[in-house]
Order: structure tokens, then C-alpha cells, then sequence
């Protein structure tokens, strides 16, 4: 057990790593000059040279590297040049906002995904699951970006019930966190479904019934305890998917997290606090997946390391 | 069969429609430019926003409405389709190419090479594929050859992973060990006996890519990241009628609609290729 923990913990700190490099190969390496970035246009050659040594860009590649990787240990990612002031702190003050939008559309996919799979499976065949499966697979396929738009659309623009951008109200979460879970709801009813279904037909189901138990009690008591478990361990899935998602949706809705700095910091070629914002989201990521391992593992008892 | 085809056959949305539609989308990108051409620069202020099925000032018909500038919607949608067509289909060719090689020589060969090759494709696939190409058009700048490098960066992974499941199977299969027995050359085991076995994965998984890379070009264009102002994206024209949702609904309304129902019908004829009922990988295809 603690091998494996140990194992698992290696790979991802391995998997951050490759994330830093690929994100300072495309960042620092891709976008040219940045002396030439920060000095702009009118600088003269010894100045720009100047800059390159002040800022360690004549040094090697690889000692670059080297020292950023130090940086980033450190969490030192550079000052903004945009907003003043340390790039890493402008991210982390955009973060309680995405974390709070991300938990809202956990929310929404939660309180509508389950009941509706759970309903669907209980109508298989019936028009409702048909429904329900026809919603899902709408759900996935729509661009979220102009869903957000079209919901702004309907529910601001004409209805006017609903705010469109972030105006302090907890009502302004509503349609950010719709759109963003929207995909995964339909999603996460079809698994739910699936997996009902699966359970449903399982020697332990005929057992419960045949000793008598009321077809609510093995429903409530039996099937869906088991049901949950699968559903535990995507939501860490889904959660990662969220926030990066959320990159997205967060410009459609002005909403004022690091999404919506990131795409800000790289049209303006901001690259330390879009750095920082990738990194903190990649961290997320990894450790969210990380997490979904260890709750699979923990939450069944017949999963064994063997089976991993 | 699949959960999802089944769903989709007892909802009597026949693949024949995917089709049509299709043939239809891919017709009007090659062609619609042609007999509707579209000018990025020309303002006609006397036209602005006007409705949909609206007589213009030149007496042109402009069934889905004009913009803010004067220029017809349906116009824009239509060069905005050429752009979706070419990006789909260019990046989903280098992307699959590339994954193709990769993943057979991971496939067959094993050893180092497949473990530097997917420890590659897993650290990419560490953050969100979309999180990377918005990172790499940003860095590269917007241009149309741009987009297309920084989608096809973000999916060989998926081709090569398809690929490489496919390869490893394969090897170990019995006509393969008598053909090394026989003496045939690696090159000629991998395109004579390993591709054949690939050919269809990566064309399901070529097929679903397609309708995820023009959803995600639409993306980057929506977010100033794609191609450049003077061509015309179904993104662009989307995030342009974000700003006149309130008196021109039309503008954010027509390209998305277009870009749902061509994403909607590539994904019909998917299903009917391939078994799409994996939704973990779904979720980590993404």
C-alpha cells in the first residue's frame, strides 16, 4: 500500500515536471526576444543587449531552464509587467473565484446528474430514458462557449431574470456554472444509468429480493450504495475538468478567476502570470487524477492492488 | 453495439441525415465562397444589424441578417465554414500521421522507445489539451497555419495511444511471429501486417477528432487566439455578436447553430464507426 502511494506520488511529481517543461518551451522559448517584448520597438541594440543579460537571456538554454526550474520551486514566476507586482500572487488572488465557480457546477452536475440517471434507469426504454440519453448526448456535443452565449441570450438579454456578468451576486453564478457543467451532467447521467443498470442485474439484487426486502429497499439501500462509488471517483475527473474548462466560460461571463486572467496575460503577452495560471491549473489537474486513484482504491474493498 | 447508437437508432436519427448534412457542409465550404463571397473590410453603415430576411441597400437578400459593420451574416458563416473545414481536417491529418508513426513504433518495437514516447504524451496530456493549444496559438500568434500547428500538437497524443494499443495486440499475434520467422523486414511487418490492424481505430478516433479540433479552433477564435481578424471563423463571428446580443441576436445565434449541428452529425456517423461507449476516455480525451 505505501509502495504503491509512494509509486503513484513519484509519477505525478514526474508528470508536474514535464508539464513546467513543456510550458517553458512554449513560453520562453516560442515567443522571440522578450527584452525586445518589454523594451519595445524604439530600443537600441546595446540596450536590448543590456536587458538580455540583466534578465539571463544570453545564457545557454539548458541553464535557463535550470535556474527557472529553481524559480519555480520557489513559486518565483516573475513580476507582472501588465498588473505590477508578483505574477504568482495575481493568480492566487483570481483563484477563490474559479474554485467557487468550479464547486457551484460540481453542485449542478451532482444535484441533476444523479437523480436523472438514477430516474432513466429505473424507466430503461421508456421515453424518459430516451430523453435523458438524447439530452446527455446534446449536452456533449454543443460548443459550451456559445451555450454560455445563447443562455446570456435567453436569460439576461430577453428574460432578464438571471445577471450575465459578475456582479457580486450569488444569483450571477447561475449561468457560469450551468454552462460548465452542462457537458458532464449528461454525462454523469449516463453513467449513473449505466451503472445502475449493471448493478441492478447482480446476483446480490436477486438475493435481497427473494429474502423479501421491498424492491425501495434494495433500490435505496443496496443498489445505489454501490452505484456511488464509480460516481465518487469521476467527480475528481470532472472537478479537474472544471477549472480548465473554466478558462473558457469564465471570458464569456467576464467571471473574474484565473481563467479569464490567463487568456487576459497571454493577449497581452503577460507570460509570467500566464505561467503561473497554467501551472496552478496543470497542479490542480494532476493532483485531482492523483486523488481519484486513491478514493477509488480506498472507497471499494474489492478493488485490491493486484487489480489496479 | 453501443449504448449511444443504440440510443441514437431508436431515436430514428439516421445516419443517412449525418451524412447529407455533412456532404452539404462540405460543399458550401468549397463552394459558398465562391458564389457568395465575403468582404472582411467592406462597412456599410446604412445596413447595420439588420433582421433576419431583410432586403439589404443594394436589393442583396440577407436571410440570416447583417452585423454591426453591414456585412451579411450568412456571408461570413459561409467563409467561416471554409476555415472550420480546413482546420478540421488539416490538423486531424498531421495530428493523425504523426500519431500514427509514433504510436506504431511505440507499439511494435516497446522498450525505450515507447517508454519515451508515452512518458511524452502523458506529461502533455497532464493539463488539458484545449489549456496547451490556448498557450501555443498565444505564443505563435493568430494565423490560420498557426492554429493548425497548435491543434495538431495537442492530438497526436490520442492517435498515437489508439495506434500503440492496436500495435501491441497485433505483435504478439501468430501471423506476425511467422512472418519474423520467415524473415520479413520490420518495415514490411509493420506497413504489410501492424498498419492494417490500425486502420480502423484511428479512423473512428480520426472521425470524433475532427468534430472536437473545429469546436476547439472555434474556440481559439472566439478568444482572439485564432486565425486573424480579416478571415472569417464561426468563433470570431461568435465573440463579435457577443457584444450585440441585446439588438442583434442573430450574429452569435447563426455560426453556432451551424457549428453545433456539423459537430452533431460528425459525431452520429462516429458512433456508427466505432464503439463510443468509453466515457472515462471521453472525459480524458477531451
Amino acid at each position: 500500500m505505501i509502495g504503491y502511494l509512494v509509486r503513484r506520488l513519484a509519477q505525478a511529481v514526474l508528470l508536474l515536471f514535464g508539464a513546467v517543461t513543456i510550458v517553458f518551451l512554449v513560453l520562453r522559448v516560442i515567443p522571440g526576444d522578450p527584452a525586445a517584448l518589454i523594451l519595445g520597438s524604439q530600443a537600441t541594440a546595446q540596450e536590448l543587449a543590456a536587458k538580455r543579460d540583466e534578465m539571463g537571456l544570453s545564457d545557454p538554454l539548458l541553464a535557463q531552464y535550470a535556474r527557472h526550474l529553481g524559480e519555480i520551486v520557489r513559486l518565483d514566476f516573475g513580476d507582472s509587467w501588465r498588473l505590477g507586482g508578483d505574477a504568482f500572487a495575481a493568480v492566487l488572488d483570481r483563484l477563490p473565484a474559479t474554485i467557487t465557480l468550479a464547486g457551484f457546477a460540481l453542485l449542478f452536475t451532482l444535484a441533476l446528474g444523479f437523480p436523472l440517471g438514477v430516474y432513466a434507469a429505473r424507466h430503461k426504454g421508456k421515453l424518459a430514458d430516451r430523453a435523458v440519453s438524447y439530452f446527455s448526448l446534446t449536452g456533449q456535443a454543443l460548443p459550451a462557449f456559445w451555450v454560455g452565449i445563447m443562455l446570456v441570450l435567453i436569460f439576461s438579454r430577453t428574460l432578464n431574470i438571471l445577471p450575465a456578468t459578475a456582479d457580486g451576486s450569488a444569483l450571477a453564478l447561475v449561468l457560469p456554472a450551468f454552462t460548465l457543467a452542462l457537458p458532464f451532467l449528461g454525462w454523469l447521467a449516463r453513467l449513473v444509468r449505466n451503472g445502475t443498470l449493471e448493478e441492478l442485474g447482480r446476483d446480490y439484487v436477486r438475493t435481497a429480493r427473494s429474502k423479501g426486502l421491498s424492491e425501495r429497499v434494495v433500490f435505496n439501500i443496496h443498489v445505489l450504495r454501490n452505484t456511488l462509488t464509480p460516481v465518487i471517483t469521476v467527480l475528481g475527473l470532472i472537478l479537474g475538468n472544471f477549472i480548465a474548462d473554466a478558462v473558457i466560460i469564465e471570458q464569456v461571463f467576464a467571471w473574474p478567476g484565473i481563467g479569464s486572467l490567463m487568456i487576459e496575460s497571454i493577449q497581452n503577452r503577460d507570460y509570467a502570470v500566464a505561467e503561473a495560471a497554467i501551472i496552478l491549473i496543470a497542479v490542480f489537474y494532476i493532483g485531482l487524477n492523483l486523488v481519484v486513484d486513491l478514493l477509488y482504491f480506498a472507497l471499494d474493498p474489492r478493488v485490491t492492488l493486484e487489480t489496479v | 453495439m453501443s449504448e449511444r447508437s443504440a440510443v441514437r437508432r431508436r431515436l430514428g436519427v439516421g445516419p443517412a441525415v449525418a451524412a447529407t448534412v455533412l456532404g452539404l457542409f462540405v460543399l458550401i465550404a468549397v463552394l459558398g465562397p465562391l458564389l457568395l463571397p465575403y468582404d472582411s473590410v467592406a462597412t456599410r453603415v446604412g445596413d447595420r444589424l439588420l433582421p433576419p430576411f431583410s432586403t439589404a441597400s443594394d436589393g442583396s437578400f440577407a436571410l440570416f441578417g447583417t452585423d454591426q459593420n453591414g456585412r451579411d451574416v450568412l456571408r461570413q458563416v459561409i467563409a467561416g465554414s471554409r476555415v472550420s473545414l480546413l482546420v478540421g481536417i488539416t490538423v486531424v491529418v498531421v495530428g493523425g500521421l504523426v500519431g500514427l508513426v509514433l504510436g506504431l513504433v511505440a507499439g511494435y518495437y516497446g522498450g525505450w522507445l515507447d517508454a519515451v514516447i508515452s512518458r511524452i504524451g502523458d506529461m502533455q496530456l497532464a493539463f488539458p489539451s484545449i489549456l496547451l493549444a490556448i498557450l501555443l496559438a498565444g505564443a505563435l500568434g493568430p494565423s490560420l497555419t498557426n492554429v493548425i500547428v497548435a491543434l495538431a500538437v495537442t492530438r497526436w497524443v490520442i492517435f498515437a495511444r489508439v495506434v500503440r494499443g492496436s500495435a501491441l495486440t497485433t505483435r504478439g499475434r501468430e501471423f506476425v511471429e511467422s512472418a519474423k520467422v520467415m524473415g520479413a523486414s520490420d518495415l514490411r511487418i509493420l506497413v504489410h501486417y501492424i498498419l492494417p490492424s490500425c486502420v480502423q481505430p484511428l479512423m473512428v478516433a480520426s472521425t470524433v477528432q475532427v468534430g472536437l479540433t473545429m469546436v476547439a479552433e472555434a474556440a481559439l477564435s472566439f478568444l482572439g487566439l485564432g486565425v486573424p481578424l480579416d478571415q472569417a471563423s464561426w468563433g470570431s463571428t461568435i465573440a463579435n455578436g457577443r457584444d450585440y446580443l441585446a439588438s442583434a441576436w442573430w450574429i452569435a445565434a447563426v455560426p453556432g447553430i451551424a457549428l453545433t449541428l456539423v459537430v452533431i452529425c460528425i459525431g452520429l456517423l462516429g458512433d456508427r464507426a466505432g464503439d463510443g461507449s468509453a466515457p472515462a476516455k471521453e472525459v480524458a480525451a477531451r
